[in-house]
């Protein structure tokens, strides 16, 4: 009946058709999980994606949408450049997590002295910095041992949970907690806490660290050597060793863009909305951003909007689970649609489906 | 249509709370509770629901419930909380200890709703605070496991270190070792509430080690499986009964049931008296419930165990009665002195005879 045959170029039409497509797929799957579930499934689908933007209450969940936006699109930005590449960093959750811890100690290494000036610029370094080291590891691993970096950054991710455990009921643990695991909350410590620029807004300085990112990598990407090298290496790997792409360096510094924003990612997060080093603080970030990332074709402008639309499933879904009475694992389920229709739908950006007529069918 | 009518309470609570009028007349009282994990984990979540939907059911028509699963103790918590609060709750109870900064932080935008914070410190005009004395509890716990042992080893599976869990410990062994001088605890800790696996695997290296009672603060039926494969081990329920392992290993349980709390919070919203209050409560008003003690144990070890728990719940005997050592020796509580819920509610140290250290 059908036929798959291999498009020689990948479809320009197709390139930007197939996220939206998807987008539009997980929509209708997931109506028809909502009704299932005995949901009405257009008013899930209002609380879900309109409600946080536009409905009722939209002044109080705008802010929300934003500070659950930054570190995805930050992260996944990141990530794009290694994933254009052939680089595969899956450890970002890793690198978020010990940003978060590095750019903490720093900062309560200082407490309670006040001097914003010097210790809040170097927790946001340390951050950046514990992240970039955290992808150090799989990057050299690869590099001179040839070990598979998807493998060996995905398992330093649970190294990582285990060590933010370990952190907030051990060296970072709040000394005034009443034996209670967490540090202390690094908002009430002026020195390094980083909230709203304005108050109420969610824009903190992790917001505009997201912003710049977008702006850096679309510059990068389109005006600079850096961009074509990366480009190259991922459509013709041995197009640009003829070139003098340099693999090994390109390994190193992908993999470091990649750990520094997501260590950044870490930092913005554990001095502004979460405040604490915690057993929980991880909240599936540096996951969720790989969506992100392909949602947004890899590209700065379509991370942004991806990171957008799956922080408006986070919020909105929360509010279906308290309004409709959605379970909490619907919601999971429908993020997980994104990503398995954007699959499904990309096979159309480099293969077309042809009709067999029925006289040649056997 | 109710979502319309659902917006609209909750359009003229937030506008109340804003406006620091009176929260309006409503029809139904809007009772909510945010959970940390899942409402089927089995063990802390689970029995908060069930409390809930208890209440619920005693109240029928007048009450509404709504309700958030596997909440994170962080930021995701305080925008979760805001949502219910300005979706016209009349009260919500938050059910774990990561939710206390979050609650408040909530509870001060929204003076006319009510907020019930489990097993926190912190108390606001419109927020109390609740938890349970599961010492007690683990007192009739360690009075079982000292009788019952013959290897003079027990085990006991810790889950993290804070002074609830730590609090445990110490009842347990100093029970232990009253009615059985020569026990000794082992302690193995996991880190986590509830995880299966970490569970099973502690379980049964403790039984390697000799431990012919198993003790545990973590949710899951893991250990009941471990000491029944291992067969003339001795468990106990954690949070729920677990009476599908009796009687043999499990021979009793410490139960939490939080429905009297919940129904006696949200007939006071109804009644319009509710204020902000500490609440700790244990065995008396049924908030640390013991599971029946099976016929794995002899008479009168049960009997000694039920006069325990008779004198405890009247209030002539309290677990933490001096003379009690810290485990470096120094005194803590003198002759006959009973130790103050200050000291209990901050407990992070052993007392004497317990072996190893706190992990930190």
């Amino acid at each position: 009946m059908f036929k798959l045959e291999k498009r020689p170029q990948p479809s320009k039409v197709w390139t930007f058709g197939a996220p939206i497509l998807a987008v539009v797929l997980t929509i209708i799957l997931g109506m028809g999980l909502f009704a299932i579930l005995g949901k009405d499934p257009i008013l899930a689908t209002k609380v879900i994606f309109w409600d946080p933007l536009f409905g009722e209450f939209a002044d109080l969940d705008r802010p929300d949408v934003i500070k659950k936006a930054a570190p995805l699109i930050l992260i996944a930005i990141g990530l794009s450049f290694g994933f254009r590449a052939g680089i595969w960093n899956i450890g970002a959750e890793g690198q978020y997590i010990i940003g978060a811890i590095t750019g903490a100690a720093l900062a309560l290494s200082f407490y309670p002295m006040e001097a914003r000036w010097l210790i809040f610029p170097l927790t946001i370094l340390f951050g950046a910095l514990g992240g970039l080291v955290w992808a150090m590891i799989p990057a050299l691993l690869r590099v001179y041992f040839k070990t598979n970096e998807i493998l060996v950054s995905l398992m330093l991710v649970y190294v990582a949970e285990v060590l933010i455990k370990a952190m907030a009921i051990g060296a970072l643990r709040d000394p005034d907690g009443f034996g209670m695991p967490g540090s202390r909350d690094l908002r009430r410590f002026a020195s390094a806490a980083n909230p709203d620029l304005i108050t109420g807004s969610g824009i903190h300085l992790g917001v505009v660290a997201a912003l710049l990112s977008v702006v850096a990598a679309y510059i990068a990407l389109t005006r600079h050597q850096f961009g074509f090298d990366v480009r190259l290496a991922g459509q013709s790997p041995r197009a640009a060793a003829f070139s003098g792409v340099n693999p090994s360096r390109l390994i190193l510094v992908c993999m470091a863009i990649s750990g520094a924003l997501a260590g950044l990612a870490g930092v913005f997060e554990v001095t502004g909305p979460s405040g604490k080093i915690l057993g929980s603080f991880p909240t599936y970030y540096g996951f969720t951003a790989i969506i992100v990332a392909f949602l947004g074709r890899l590209h700065p402008v379509g991370i942004l909007l991806a990171g957008i639309l799956l922080a408006l499933t986070y919020i909105g879904g929360n509010l279906a689970e308290q309004s409709l009475g959605l379970p909490a694992a619907a919601i999971k389920c429908f993020q997980g649609l994104l990503l398995f229709s954007l699959l499904g739908v990309d096979l159309l950006t480099n293969y077309r489906i042809k009709l067999r007529s029925k006289g040649k069918a056997q | 249509m109710k979502r319309r009518t659902l917006l609209a309470t909750g359009a003229g609570a937030a506008m109340a709370a804003a406006l620091g009028l009176p929260a309006r007349a409503q029809d139904k009282t809007k009772v909510g509770f945010i959970y940390v994990g899942p409402i089927n984990d089995g063990g802390w979540t689970q029995h908060h629901h069930h409390s809930a939907l208890e209440m619920v059911e005693h109240f029928g028509d007048a009450v509404e419930l709504v309700y958030q699963e596997s909440v994170p103790e962080g930021p995701d918590a305080e925008r979760a909380i805001t949502q219910m609060a300005r979706g016209g709750a009349d009260i919500i109870f938050t059910t774990s200890f990561g939710f206390m900064d979050p609650t408040v932080n909530v509870a001060a935008n929204f003076p006319d709703v009510k907020f019930e914070h489990a097993t926190g410190y912190k108390q606001a005009d419109n927020v109390s605070v609740y938890s349970a004395r599961f010492y007690e509890g683990r007192a009739i716990q360690g009075t079982l496991a000292g009788r019952m042992t013959k290897t003079n080893k027990i085990g006991y599976i810790a889950s993290v270190p804070i002074p609830e869990v730590i609090r445990g410990i110490n009842s347990a062994y100093l029970h232990a070792k009253k009615v059985n001088p020569d026990v000794e605890f082992k302690i193995i800790w996991i880190f986590e509430w509830l995880n299966p696996a970490k569970e099973a695997d502690a379980a049964k290296a403790l039984i390697e080690q000799g431990c012919d009672v198993v003790l545990q603060h973590t949710d899951s039926t893991a250990p009941h499986q471990a000491a029944k494969e291992a067969g003339n081990v001795y468990t106990f329920g954690q949070a729920a009964d677990m009476a599908e392992y009796g009687p043999m290993p499990r021979i009793s349980s410490i139960i939490d049931n939080w429905a009297p709390y919940y129904i006696e919070r949200v007939q006071a919203v109804i009644d319009g008296t509710w204020t902000s209050v500490n609440t700790w409560d244990g065995i008396a008003p049924g908030m640390v419930g013991i599971g029946e003690i099976s016929d794995a144990v002899p008479a009168d070890v049960k009997a000694e165990a039920e006069a325990l728990r008779d004198a405890i719940a009247a209030g002539e005997y309290h677990p933490f009665t001096g003379p009690i050592n810290k485990q470096d020796g120094t005194p803590w509580l003198a002759e006959g002195e009973i130790a103050n819920d200050g000291d209990l509610a901050g407990m992070f140290f052993f007392v004497e005879g317990v072996e190893g250290d706190i992990p930190s």
